[in-house]
């Protein structure tokens, strides 16, 4: 089938597998940026096929893992107001806020609608007129246009009843804070899909500071492929950004989708769980598109000062610093059944995804 | 009274539109001698041998008709999975109805139908049954509860502490196919499938199985919480290691294709019409052969053995390479399957 076998090919694994082994020498830490990239890197075995001396550190890209608590108590907030329906991705719903998770307000009452595409959030405010439609919106320059999309949409249809809660967070400011980081990292594997928005001038701060970086699939034999590009990069002393997901990626990424989230939203400050407040690194409805903005509408002001509960270690892992078996609550009172971080609870969280795919082999500590 | 064409609060009432409801739409579907008598239990005939299965189940599906089935149908075939799984020759049904109010009668009779119908098929007959109707937005238009009563020959003990070592595992037929139809069949999600439920009846295909080997020594319809679950579950209660093949496994194109558009794994997608069995070694060739002949049974397969795997552990041999750990389904995938 096209593009669901070929790029899970265990032969080609193998031997791309033997040329890592054989041209990687120095000790080196790598991080993987993207969930995704973390879940084939462990559901595949990919580890098992490494070299000891390559050390895989998983990063931040996972949107549901990074959106703050504070944001979830505004969409919490939000939702016991009797005049609004909250238009949510179905991942967002059980991650917990300071004192409760969006399924748990459902559960009280609220109208909390789970929805694929912003666009259906758009139809439910154009089916209801009466009520005030909030779409809940996460995630990087992934998802960002197609909520601008939808809030052009709604001012197509002349829908006055359709608002914007934004959580979104852009990714050039996260690489920054990860370059301040105290861990030594030696190369990315930069988010696939992201880049496909974007392009790639966003990695130029890091391969200014000598750090490989290669934009990459979620296939096991994308990411094999990009770990050799990183190694060949280190070994020879060379940093460059290159791309081995071309058949998505383009070096300018997507003008259309870049111009379209320039309309809609302008930048403002973004707290990421874990990480804290990064300037500019958030995205606010505004100019023309301003009365889209939730936060105005409904006067709410999203707090800054995060705490993690006693014992997590979720903002770290988020960084890099630690991996979640480190962590003492993980697989005891921290599960997918029962999550206690960010991380264990999206499908995409570093946490979650060493609870499903790594304990057992040699990914067990 | 005056007949309407949706269901009021007096349809539930015990009066004469309860009564008018039975005579009307159910007592025609469903007839048989036992039912027919109207008493308030019904009284059946017991096995001479063997022992009995008994099973419940609910039905909350939403939507209430979908492609491939129907609440009634799968409601029937559910719980007379349950029965056939356990060993029991399944013979009387009991259905339980909440309804709300304004639920048209049309739509009542269709599902009625479709039990009648599903209930001949499977050779059981509907012997009690009672309906409860609940004010507009008590209830989403109809739920349905089952339960099922089978005979259990002697020689037949499907029990997971007689899972041994080295045992095949077989399962009936593709996965995922109940889950997508109802995934895409859904508001909201509208994708273009030609996936149908796989909601059918095992009996027939359970009964050819143990004629072909009656020491099976495990089953289960891998309903909500897919293969990953079953598996899960009998790996845990036999404390043995389950090792499966990703290439042995039968999985539609279509229905693997929209796994990898939503991010599901077809491993955790519910089945309403599949059954995987645990069977000696030396006599799997012949239980397989036995259940290839079978309509419900056409695309079985081998898709692994009993060990490989840290005990209560299930591990899957990837298409890739090397093994992954095959997890139960955390939460709700969807929520109202079944």
């Amino acid at each position: 089938m096209k593009y669901m076998t070929e790029f899970r090919d265990g032969k080609i694994a193998g031997k791309i597998a033997r040329a890592i082994n054989s041209e990687s020498n120095k000790k080196i830490r790598i991080m993987e940026f993207c969930g995704g990239h973390t879940i084939s890197l462990l559901k595949y075995g990919i580890q098992d096929l490494l070299p000891d001396n390559i050390e895989m550190v998983s990063g931040p890209g996972c949107p549901v893992c990074v959106t703050s608590k504070a944001e979830i108590d505004a969409a919490i907030e939000l939702s016991e107001n009797p005049d609004v329906i909250l238009a949510s991705f179905g991942d967002m719903i059980r991650v917990p806020g300071a004192s409760m998770s969006l399924r748990q307000s459902k559960a009280k009452g609220s109208d909390i609608r789970i929805v694929y595409s912003p666009d259906d959030a758009v139809k439910i405010a154009g089916d209801n007129p009466d009520k005030k439609i909030v779409f809940f919106a996460v995630g990087f320059e992934t998802t960002a246009p197609v909520t601008a999309s939808s809030v052009k949409l709604a001012e197509s249809m002349n829908l006055k009843n359709y608002f914007v809660l934004s959580a979104h967070k852009t990714t050039p400011g996260i690489l920054s804070a990860l370059l301040a980081e105290e861990v030594r990292l030696d190369g990315f594997i930069c988010p696939g899909h992201v880049t496909a928005i974007t392009g790639t001038a966003m990695y130029k701060p890091l391969t200014d500071a000598g750090k490989p970086c290669v934009v990459s699939g979620f296939e096991p034999l994308d990411i094999l492929s990009s770990i050799l590009l990183v190694v060949r990069q280190v070994e020879t002393g060379i940093a460059k950004t290159e791309i081995s997901y071309s058949r998505v990626v383009a070096p300018s990424g997507n003008l259309r989708a870049q111009q379209i989230m320039n309309e809609v939203f302008s930048p403002t400050d973004a707290v990421w769980r874990g990480i804290g407040v990064i300037p500019d690194n958030g995205l606010k409805a505004d100019g023309d598109y301003k009365r889209f903005n939730a936060c105005a509408e409904f006067d709410i002001e999203i707090e800054t000062d995060e705490k993690e509960t006693k014992g997590c270690i979720c903002d770290k892992i988020l960084r890099g610093l630690n991996k979640p078996t480190d962590c003492k609550l993980f697989n005891s009172a921290c599960t997918p059944e029962d999550p206690i971080g960010a991380c264990m609870v999206s499908d995409e969280g570093t946490c979650s995804i060493y609870y499903r795919f790594g304990r057992k082999g040699k990914t067990v500590a | 009274m005056r007949k309407t064409d949706f269901i009021t609060l007096a349809h539930g009432g015990g009066g004469k539109a309860s009564e008018e409801l039975i005579e009307d739409v159910f007592l025609p579907l469903f007839s048989n001698d036992i039912l027919d008598s109207l008493s308030d239990g019904a009284i059946l005939d017991a096995p001479k041998t063997g022992k009995l299965a008994f099973s419940t189940d609910s039905f909350v599906i939403d939507p209430i008709f979908f492609p491939g089935g129907d609440i009634g149908s799968l409601a029937v075939h559910g719980t007379v999975n349950d029965i056939a799984v356990s060993g029991g020759v399944p013979r009387y049904i009991s259905v339980g109805f909440v309804l709300e109010e304004g639920l048209p009668i049309a739509a009542l009779k269709k599902i009625a139908a479709s039990m009648g119908e599903a209930a001949k098929a499977c050779g059981v007959s509907i012997v009690t049954g009672d309906t409860k109707v609940v004010p507009k937005g008590g209830a989403d238009k109809i739920f349905i509860n089952s339960s099922g009563i089978g005979f259990v020959p002697e020689a037949v003990n499907i029990n997971p502490k007689r899972i041994r070592e080295g045992d095949s595992i077989i399962l009936s037929g593709t996965i995922g196919d109940h889950g997508i139809a109802i995934l895409t069949s859904r508001k909201g999600l509208e994708f273009k499938t030609e996936t149908v439920s796989d909601s059918q009846p095992l009996n027939g295909l359970v009964k050819a199985m143990l004629e072909a080997e009656p020491d099976i020594r495990m089953m289960r319809d891998p309903t909500r919480g897919g293969l990953a679950a079953s598996l899960n579950e009998i790996a845990k209660a036999s404390a043995k290691g389950i090792l499966i093949d990703e290439k042995a496994i039968p999985v539609k194109r279509g229905v693997l294709s929209i796994c990898e558009i939503l991010g599901l794994d077809v491993l955790n997608v519910a089945n309403e019409g599949k059954l995987v069995a645990f069977v000696p070694e030396e006599s799997s060739g012949k239980v397989l052969s036995a259940m290839k002949k079978e309509a419900a049974g056409k695309d079985s397969a081998i898709i692994g053995k009993v060990g490989g795997a840290k005990p209560g552990r299930v591990e899957m041999k990837t298409a890739f390479v090397g093994n992954r750990i095959v997890e139960s389904l955390v939460g709700d995938q969807l929520p109202r399957i079944c």
